[in-house]
């Protein structure tokens, strides 16, 4: 039951924090870190809502144990933004009204930013089978959808 | 619970055979049965930290896969994917982008599911698994790992290193399709990996066809030697095909589908797994 | 409650219609928006629930020592810890409430009724304790025989779940009890005589699964009660004042001793109207003097809270051969969950509401079976009942080869309809909408092979209710807004743009936010779509209310009587004087001192006057007829608004509510084994739609104004989800060529359909 010491880089600052080994990455963020911006919808990788880039890859941090997380780099949410600039996707969701309860948003956010630096000029059905493991329950995804083209073909042309 | 990531097969070997061991891949089984109290490790022991484990690497003989390589990395290998399509489409259809970038072909086998997406391309790829024990390494064909559900053949201490994928040579293809009710995040109500070749006066040379998701383990069809092989494919054989497949089903009543749904499927998807598997041979 | 019905449809709206940032926004798109789990407080315990793991048991002891001597718990409570209640009934949402129930669902006292049934709560240092513990705790059970159909619980010989359970609305009165709760009966007119004068009579049995709202926010919330029992609850609710009164009467505390502050809502749909962990929470901290959090894991959630019915029903509807309707009667069966409360008088009036009706008749069963309690869900029952009903109406228009839509238009209700459940309904949209969908592109649009087309109309009431509102007006000429009804899909920026309309000031100089029970009187919930129109109703009275204090300081500046001051564009103006003097909003709210003090106002309504809304909605499907799967391949959803606030927002609801539908009817369902346990609590088997499901939802905004209502508001959020389950389920029958009256039509369904063809 003895807790590890991990280090890692957590957007962009080095973090420092214990973990029991059976703590998934998201307890770590959220109850010892207070990164509450990732959310546990399910638990189980089924919902997306605690999505994070761990190394580079869009994960779930709930099928993430803490301790494997040693070494490593996270982005979440909360390091979306640039400061006070917030992230051209941010602001497309605002503008389009992608969310109405908000609580999948950040999970998507983060699912939607790891596809277009994979794919800058995805068609609709890559943006829907990308974001298949977000589940969102209030706007029918159109919106959803629609604000991801639309800040892709805006990223392109600036 | 504890927690190891040993640099070293041999430690791994030997912390699994601790009390309670269990193998930690890319978690996306694993954690979901921490969560729900279906397991309470003593020792989780990860693997990703031991050389070649998360490797793809081209062989002489074909491809290495580590067995810890998460699919997403797998499904971004461009020469890979071109040479075993279905494969790597079976590894994409595993879960979520999320799930993608953590699952792996080696926890997808182990997690001996008869459903696993993976499992009936691979078979059906005819690819070896490199296990390693307690004295080195011994290999094993894919078919031989899953007993019946949550059962492998692996004998305390062993655990998978990697794959072996052979060449696909010459008219070759591939193909893996599965039916679930939504379009992602289900888990297969059927499954069925296809992989051909094609001699040169166009007739069936091999074929391999692995069922998924219709018996307690995966099943690869039987007796294709002599039902297939030098055959001109045609409509005949493919219903030949078709009716083969569903005499190989022994599904069970669930909350995902029912014997009589599973048993209709699996030949349909046979059926169209086989032409596009088909096609892609006949392309090249 | 003052005269709203002076409407400002006439006026050139600056902010109205069109559609600004939610003020809300810049939080929830970065993380930092709380929600029900992410708070946290010193000293906090962890609160964890046992559940029963029998559908139906007798609770013969429960024994708790050894989990309270466990190191590190601090609090165990039982139905000991809770006094019984009385049978009374309490209006929640669209949905009745009885005491005597509600403690029992949440905490089992002499049985547990459904799989998930709390029957103790444990309070530790960590979650690892609280899991011990329970483990700790004896339970001892008689197992009984359970049911779960409301086909088979109706039956004489049926296991009974409630000894005292006299069937209410039959006369007279049974004298044995049974699981039948109530009875409800709506109609007029003479349904033998409709029947005798129809050309073609069609009859038909449904039957729906029940859903869960399938909000991506477990119930979370965080109670702390300080040893001199003042309790503070955050929670994540469609309504903090109705969660307070609800706990306050389960605990026995005073109304002003339960403090409770709404989270951010990570929706709810109906869902999170009623309380499950809350009073647990509040009676382990009031036990422990601790803080205590309590979260529940998706599996709880889905095994123990929601859903909606489940139902059986029964539609016969007669037409002459122009389709004019004759007559319509219809059964309905619906599951209460282990506690009467089905939303069946709500299913039963709005069956044929969408239809001008001369005979018409139809009757409701609540029934209970061993199943969680059902919550509301989106336009309680409305959906049930109306699918059955409108796939009715495609049959018939299939049967005397009409279009579907040129039949619900020859049927249509309109102003001054008498209503199947009474009134002459006012000014509505539902010919509006059907005229929108016919000249909609989307509906002469080719179809391919194994495609279907599917209409469907739907018809939700809405709701007003008991509303207040507080307005301040900051120092330099700011606006502070505070509402009782939480955001859930951005009613902030609905009310903020009614405010600065009214003011004629800009939306950012408003700045509303949601408060707390002790900082507003009584707000009924976030419910019956209910937000835009009642608390938009008490916002802009509100308003109204401050400019005439507004008037009355510039009035008093310029020593003139307040008649002779108007109030234009944000600013107080001198009437008929020839050096036109001006105060703005800023100017009068920094002599505000100078002027009797602080410039604040609020306003208290028990609106009235909610307007119907109706839809139409479109869609394309494809069968592959060798599989039965459905691919979704275009939606187009039709609804009258009233008057939209914000479009952006009401698409929104009408694209959300469509894909919910979209679900219920293709492939959400709870599978139960013999047992009664339920074999999927997940999202994972649970199937709601996600992305690559479905296509884009086009939608039509249509406006026949709400004369009630000072814009013109209708409710637009449950409307949505009534017309996909027969829009799809009609779809589906017209791409195969087979009547389909089961849902949810999963692959397997439909190809057993086929292959039986």
């Amino acid at each position: 039951m003895s807790k590890k010491h991990i280090s890692t880089v957590i957007n962009g600052d080095a973090m420092e924090f214990l973990a029991s080994p059976e703590q998934s990455l998201l307890d770590i963020l959220r109850d010892e870190l207070e990164l509450t911006g990732s959310k546990e919808g399910c638990g189980t990788g089924d919902c997306g809502a605690c999505s994070i880039m761990l190394d580079g890859r869009l994960v779930c941090s709930c099928l993430v144990l803490g301790v494997e997380a040693d070494g490593k780099n996270i982005d979440t949410i909360e390091g979306m933004g640039n400061g006070s600039d917030m992230h051209p996707l941010q602001k497309k969701f605002l503008e389009h009204a992608a969310l109405q309860c908000g609580i999948c948003t950040p999970g998507i956010l983060i699912a939607a930013k790891a596809l277009l630096e994979k794919k800058p000029d995805p068609t609709e059905e890559e943006v829907r089978y990308w974001l298949a493991g977000n589940l969102c329950r209030c706007t029918g995804y159109d919106k959803i959808v629609r604000a991801v083209l639309d800040t892709a073909a805006d990223m392109r042309a600036a | 619970m504890e927690y190891f990531a040993p640099t070293q097969a041999s430690e791994a070997t030997a912390l699994l055979k601790k009390e309670g061991a269990y193998v930690l891949a890319g978690g996306t089984d694993l954690l979901v049965k921490l969560k729900s109290r279906m397991l309470k490790p003593n020792v989780v022991i990860d693997l990703k930290a031991l050389p070649k484990i998360k490797a793809i690497e081209k062989t002489t003989s074909g491809w290495w896969i580590g067995a810890a390589t998460p699919c997403a990395e797998i499904t971004e290998h461009e020469e890979l994917t071109k040479e075993w399509p279905g494969v790597c489409e079976a590894l994409g259809l595993i879960g979520s982008t999320q799930i993608q970038g953590r699952a792996s072909l080696g926890g997808n086998l182990c997690n001996a599911s008869p459903a696993a997406d993976s499992v009936p391309a691979v078979i059906a790829a005819n690819t070896i698994c490199v296990i390693a024990t307690e004295n080195g390494e011994r290999e094993d064909l894919v078919e031989n790992i899953v007993l019946s559900p949550g059962v492998t053949s692996l004998k305390p201490g062993e655990f998978i290193l990697g794959f072996k994928l052979p060449r696909s040579q010459g008219r070759s293809g591939d193909s893996y399709l599965r039916l679930i009710p939504r379009t992602e995040m289900d888990i297969a109500v059927v499954g069925v990996g296809v992989s051909l070749s094609l001699d040169k006066a166009g007739n069936l040379e091999t074929i391999r066809v692995c069922l998924g998701a219709v018996a307690p383990r995966q099943v690869l069809l039987p007796d294709l030697q002599k039902t297939c092989i030098g055959k001109q494919p045609s409509e005949e054989l493919v219903q030949t095909l078709v009716e083969l497949a569903r005499k190989a089903c022994s599904p069970i009543n669930d909350k995902r589908g029912t014997v009589d749904y599973r048993t209709t499927v699996a030949g349909v998807l046979t059926k169209r797994a086989f032409k596009i598997a088909l096609e892609r041979a006949q392309a090249k | 409650m003052n005269d709203m019905t002076q409407t400002n449809l006439q006026k050139d709206l600056k902010i109205v219609g069109t559609r600004p940032l939610r003020p809300d926004g810049a939080d929830k798109v970065t993380g930092r928006a709380l929600f029900g789990a992410d708070k946290s407080l010193p000293n906090m315990l962890v609160g964890r629930v046992l559940r029963s793991p029998h559908a139906h048991a007798k609770i013969i002891s429960i024994d708790t020592k050894a989990a309270e001597a466990l190191p590190g718990v601090k609090a165990v409570i039982t139905s000991k810890d809770f006094q019984d209640l009385p049978s009374e009934f309490v209006p929640a949402g669209e949905m009745m409430v009885n005491f005597k129930d509600m403690t029992r669902n949440i905490m089992a006292r002499e049985k547990v009724l459904y799989e998930g049934h709390t029957v103790a709560a444990v309070a530790a240092i960590n979650d690892a304790i609280a899991e011990e513990a329970m483990a700790l705790i004896k339970v001892e059970y008689e197992l009984l025989p359970h049911v779960m159909d409301v086909e088979e619980a109706e039956k004489p010989n049926a296991p009974l779940l409630h000894d005292d359970m006299i069937t209410i609305g039959v006369e007279p009165a049974p004298k044995k009890p049974s699981n039948v709760a109530k009875r409800v009966e709506f109609g007029f007119g003479d349904l033998d005589k409709g029947f005798k004068e129809a050309d073609l009579i069609i009859e038909k049995k449904f039957s729906t699964q029940p859903v869960h709202q399938g909000y991506i926010e477990p119930h979370a919330c965080l109670a702390s009660v300080s040893e001199d029992g003042q309790g503070e609850l955050w929670v994540t609710t469609q309504g903090p004042f109705v969660v307070r009164n609800f706990c306050s009467k389960i605990l026995g505390m005073s109304t002003s001793q339960i403090r409770v502050t709404a989270s951010e809502i990570g929706g709810g749909f109906g869902g999170k109207t009623v309380i499950y962990l809350e009073p647990l929470a509040l009676a382990l901290s009031r036990k422990a003097c601790r803080p205590v959090k309590m979260v529940m894991s998706r599996q709880e959630v889905l095994m123990a809270s929601g859903p909606t019915s489940g139902a059986k029903i029964w539609v016969k509807i007669g037409v002459k051969k122009d389709g004019r309707i004759t007559a319509g009667d219809a059964v309905l069966k619906f599951q209460a969950g282990a506690f009467q409360g089905s939303p069946i008088g709500p299913g039963a009036m709005c069956a044929f509401a969408p239809y001008e009706m001369t005979n018409v008749r139809v009757v409701g069963y609540d029934i209970v079976v061993n199943r969680p309690k059902v919550a509301a869900y989106r336009a309680p029952g409305g959906p049930i009942s109306e699918y059955a009903v409108e796939s009715v109406m495609d049959e018939i228009a299939q049967k005397l080869n009409l279009d579907p839509l040129e039949l619900r238009l020859k049927n249509a209700a309109k102003e001054g309809t008498q209503a199947p459940y009474g009134p002459k309904l006012g000014p509505i949209g539902m010919i509006e909408t059907l005229e929108a969908a016919k000249a909609h592109p989307h509906y002469s649009a080719p179809l391919g092979p194994n495609q279907g087309r599917g209409v469907a109309s739907g018809f939700w009431f809405n709701i007003g209710g008991e509303t207040c509102t507080s307005i301040n007006i900051n120092e330099d000429g700011t606006v502070g807004l505070t509402l009782g009804t939480p955001d859930i899909g951005g009613s902030r920026a609905s009310m903020a743009m009614m405010a600065a309309e009214e003011l004629g000031v800009p939306m950012s100089t408003i700045r509303p936010i949601i408060g707390d029970t002790s900082s507003l009187g009584f707000n009924f919930l976030t419910g019956g779509s209910r937000v835009t129109f009642s608390s938009g109703m008490a916002v802009v009275e509100s308003v109204r209310e401050i400019i005439v204090e507004l008037r009355k300081r510039a009035a008093q500046l310029w020593d003139v009587s307040i008649e002779k001051v108007e109030w234009v564009s944000g600013h107080a103006r001198l009437v008929g004087s020839e050096n036109p003097k001006s105060l703005s909003l800023r100017e009068l709210a920094e002599a505000a001192g100078k002027t009797g003090g602080p410039i604040v106002g609020g306003a208290s309504i028990n609106a009235t006057g909610a307007g119907p809304s109706l839809a139409t909605h479109i869609v394309d499907v494809e069968v592959d007829p060798e599989t039965g799967r459905t691919t979704v391949l275009r939606y187009t959803a039709i609804q009258d608004a009233g008057k939209a606030i914000h479009p952006s927002y009401v698409e929104g609801q009408m694209q959300g509510g469509a894909v919910q539908g979209i679900g219920w009817a293709l492939n959400e369902e709870y599978v139960y084994d013999d047992n009664g346990k339920l074999l999927n609590p997940g999202f994972l088997d649970y199937r709601v739609p996600v992305c690559s499901d479905v296509p884009m939802i086009d939608t039509v905004i249509v406006e026949v104004p709400n004369p009630k209502h000072p814009y013109g508001v209708r409710g637009v959020g449950e409307t949505p989800i009534v017309p996909p389950l027969a829009a799809v389920s009609n779809a589906v029958s017209r791409a195969t060529n087979i009547r389909f009256n089961e849902l949810p039509l999963s692959p397997p369904r439909v190809l057993a359909a086929i292959e039986s063809r």
